[in-house]
């Protein structure tokens, strides 16, 4: 039952391919075609995921604070979400004055499009990615730092004294904690020994690195998390909207559109790090199996690959949100003295006593 | 401080960058100045250098509209100060009133009067450490504050049909007695809520990141809390143990039981510990005064038309945010020559200036959320 393309969707790209060339004739155009059918896939699941984490969002939020949430538009106000982007699409688009016009354009723009561009190389079951190469997690953190250039044009281009604030601090933070992220991650590319993420989760088939690499997987798993928290702005570390104090930062004198991107950017993100924590740590679309527990993995594998990584990437962004509802907000200051004095430092721990176990072979099914 | 904005460095040689100050306005609309209040910021990165308080934007005149009202209409004023704790501003105005006219207020209406006041506390309270946590960035406590709030309003809707501005103890006594479920409700009330102040102890005062961002922050000496005129939990939290209720006792405070609690440490934390410790307090004193309280009437006879004789009286007690007292100046007709308010809040910012400086722009969120400032009372 389980050998159809729902389980093994490596199956779906080659069928693709056949089906265009028969249709095109092979050539360029298959290509072509290819790159489009992809294109308006991920820009199709990319409003569909805004809309679901939003969804998502104020119902955990909601039910933290003992309320219902959006319960009027749609069954349990599923259709909330969608209303609200209707209805910010249809708002006047305001430029304050004395803005500089082009950074103020652009800048929700390169905000989305690092996001968006991070997206395609995130491998959401086997062979469904829609971009893969051999070094396609340093790409995908790089490529997350481009966000940040779009948060600083916008607070600087705002010509608003708190936007530019917020985009200083944005500055400062992300950049700094994107530190911590990386390192994390590389603590656990010295077990996989690729950079390749097809190459991680093959590396992960005998057991999950978080567990299979002794301790440093669950430090490095921890340490990323809160550095990827920070990086995606959210409570804790909400400084760069921070609205109690900075109204709301960097996007203040953003309104339709524009502002819906930032925030369409922020949750595509969110998504993005919980996907790459989810394969880098927890095996991505692999299920989990017990040893020669053979039932067991049996039935572990009738759930598909897809549902796997979902259901993981799920679990995170769930924990993300309750964080969220439940931490007041760090300041400035604080946040620099944890990064650079404990998370930095700890993080290069992990480096170290992973680069030791690696050498040693002093961990969980080596080889 | 110069509050100016301008070039601070001397004229500097042609061609050389000429450095200004960075001023911000925070407020008069800005989600943490607790209505329109606005505060010039002059800052140097997030660092502030200096503060300065820009007041009347909701000035109304209300000590002015006193002077052209019977003293019984003005009651309906007081409501409006500070408005989360409006039983208590009824209260002092009731005071001023019935010292000038020798009136008699009956027993129960005294032990309503302390019931009402203690239960306004505990609101305007819930309400401030809700808000204390949206000020910090968490946005739950918010939503359990007035989760609370709401059945403290409950009883006062059934009371006095009203939620806010209650105007319900007036000279003489209260408006009208309580309802026959007022006990019940009440005690229903105290019975719920005395584990749930546990509750916003964990769930706020227990968080790492909470005490991070409060301990230390904003010190206010003592010396500097007295010679600014600072009451209420601001003051105490400053390890000053003055309060209206025990210094200057009115009503029947000096037949109850209470203590007044009392911090050193005159930062954030201070403050934080002392108002959670108040409501403890509070609940002890409404047990209290609901086991003793009589059957009887609850207003004085007072004549048709209440003339002021000449003269001058003070009506002081402790509200959510400290000593509020009206000063009512008769001249024998039936309207006040003059009322002046006491406001607790006006005093209490005065001390935001002096302990900002040198902290961080999140900072001034917190000092003045522990402040606990309510607009309008000082601007009145």
């Amino acid at each position: 039952m389980t050998d159809n393309w729902i389980w093994h969707t490596e199956r779906i790209p080659p069928a693709v391919t056949a089906w265009l060339t028969g249709l095109l004739g092979g050539g360029a155009g298959v290509e072509l075609a290819k790159m489009v059918i992809v294109a308006a896939i991920l820009t199709g699941f990319v409003s569909l995921l805004a809309l679901a984490l939003v969804w998502i969002e104020r119902k955990v939020a909601a039910h933290v604070q003992q309320r219902l949430g959006p319960m009027r538009v749609g069954p349990h106000g599923l259709l909330q979400t969608l209303a609200d982007g209707l209805k910010l699409l249809s708002k006047e688009n305001i430029t304050p004055l004395e803005a500089d016009h082009f950074v103020f354009h652009l800048a929700p723009l390169l905000c989305f499009a690092a996001t968006f561009v991070a997206l395609a190389f995130i491998p959401f079951a086997p062979d469904i990615q829609a971009v893969n190469f051999n070094v396609g997690l340093i790409f995908v953190l790089g490529i997350g730092s481009v966000g940040v250039l779009g948060i600083l044009a916008a607070g600087w281009s705002s010509n608003n004294k708190w936007s530019l604030l917020g985009a200083m601090r944005a500055g400062a933070q992300i950049i700094s904690y994107e530190l911590s992220a990386t390192i994390a991650l590389l603590s656990i590319l010295v077990f996989a020994g690729s950079l390749d993420f097809r190459g991680i989760i093959a590396s992960q088939a005998g057991g999950w690195w978080i567990w299979r690499a002794p301790v440093v997987g669950f430090v490095a798993f921890v340490i990323y998390g809160i550095a990827s928290t920070a990086e995606c702005n959210r409570t804790p570390f909400d400084l760069v909207e921070g609205e109690s104090e900075l109204t709301a930062g960097f996007h203040t004198e953003y309104t339709s559109i524009r502002f819906a991107m930032f925030f369409l950017a922020e949750f595509v993100n969110m998504f993005v790090v919980c996907a790459i924590s989810a394969t880098v740590f927890l095996g991505g679309w692999m299920p989990f199996h017990i040893g020669n527990a053979a039932g067991f993995n049996r039935i572990a594998d009738f759930i598909p690959p897809w549902a796997w990584f979902f259901g993981k990437t799920t679990l995170l962004v769930l924990v993300f949100m309750w964080v969220r509802w439940t931490f007041p907000r760090l300041r400035v200051d604080q946040l620099m003295n944890f990064e650079w004095k404990f998370l930095l430092p700890l993080a290069f721990c992990t480096l170290a006593v992973a680069s030791v176990l690696v050498t040693a072979g002093w961990y969980f099914f080596p080889g | 401080m110069e509050m100016t904005p301008g070039p601070t460095t001397p004229a500097a040689p042609t061609g050389a960058p000429v450095y200004e100050d960075y001023f911000v306005n925070m407020g008069p609309q800005h989600p943490s100045t607790h209505g329109v209040l606005r505060l010039v910021l002059k800052l140097e990165g997030e660092t502030v250098l200096g503060l300065t308080p820009v007041l009347g934007y909701v000035h109304r005149g209300i000590e002015k509209m006193g002077e052209a009202m019977t003293v019984l209409q003005f009651t309906h004023l007081t409501d409006r100060l500070d408005y989360l704790s409006a039983h208590m501003n009824n209260w002092g105005w009731a005071l001023a009133v019935e010292q000038a006219l020798g009136i008699e207020v009956p027993e129960r209406a005294e032990h309503i009067r302390v019931i009402m006041s203690e239960l306004t506390r505990i609101s305007s309270h819930q309400l401030w450490w809700g808000v204390l946590g949206m000020d910090l960035g968490a946005f739950t406590p918010f939503l359990y504050g007035f989760r609370d709030r709401e059945l403290v309003n409950d009883i006062f809707e059934k009371t006095c049909g009203a939620r806010l501005t209650m105007n319900y103890i007036r000279p003489g006594g209260v408006t009208a007695d309580v309802d026959e479920d007022f006990a019940k409700d009440v005690r229903a009330f105290l019975d719920y809520f005395a584990p749930v102040i546990d509750e916003y102890e964990t769930l706020v005062g227990g968080n790492i990141i909470f005490q991070e961002r409060t301990k230390g922050i904003g010190v206010l000496s003592p010396e500097l809390a007295r010679s600014l005129g600072c009451t209420g939990p601001t003051l105490r939290a400053s390890g000053v143990s003055y309060d209206v209720r025990r210094n200057r006792p009115y009503g029947i405070y000096p037949k109850l039981a209470f203590q007044v609690p009392v911090a050193t440490e005159g930062d954030c934390w201070a403050r934080y510990k002392v108002r959670i410790a108040e409501m403890r307090e509070s609940l002890a004193i409404i047990r209290q005064a609901l086991d003793t309280m009589p059957e009887g009437p609850v207003r004085a006879k007072l004549p048709a038309i209440l003339k002021v004789p000449a003269g001058r009286w003070l009506g002081r007690v402790e509200a959510a945010r400290g000593e509020i007292a009206f000063f009512l100046v008769g001249d024998g007709t039936d309207k006040p020559w003059r009322v002046k308010v006491r406001s607790p809040n006006f005093s209490n910012l005065a001390a935001l200036p002096e302990i900002i400086k040198g902290n961080r722009v999140a900072d001034v969120v917190a000092v003045l959320s522990t402040l606990d400032v309510v607009v309008p009372c000082i601007d009145r």
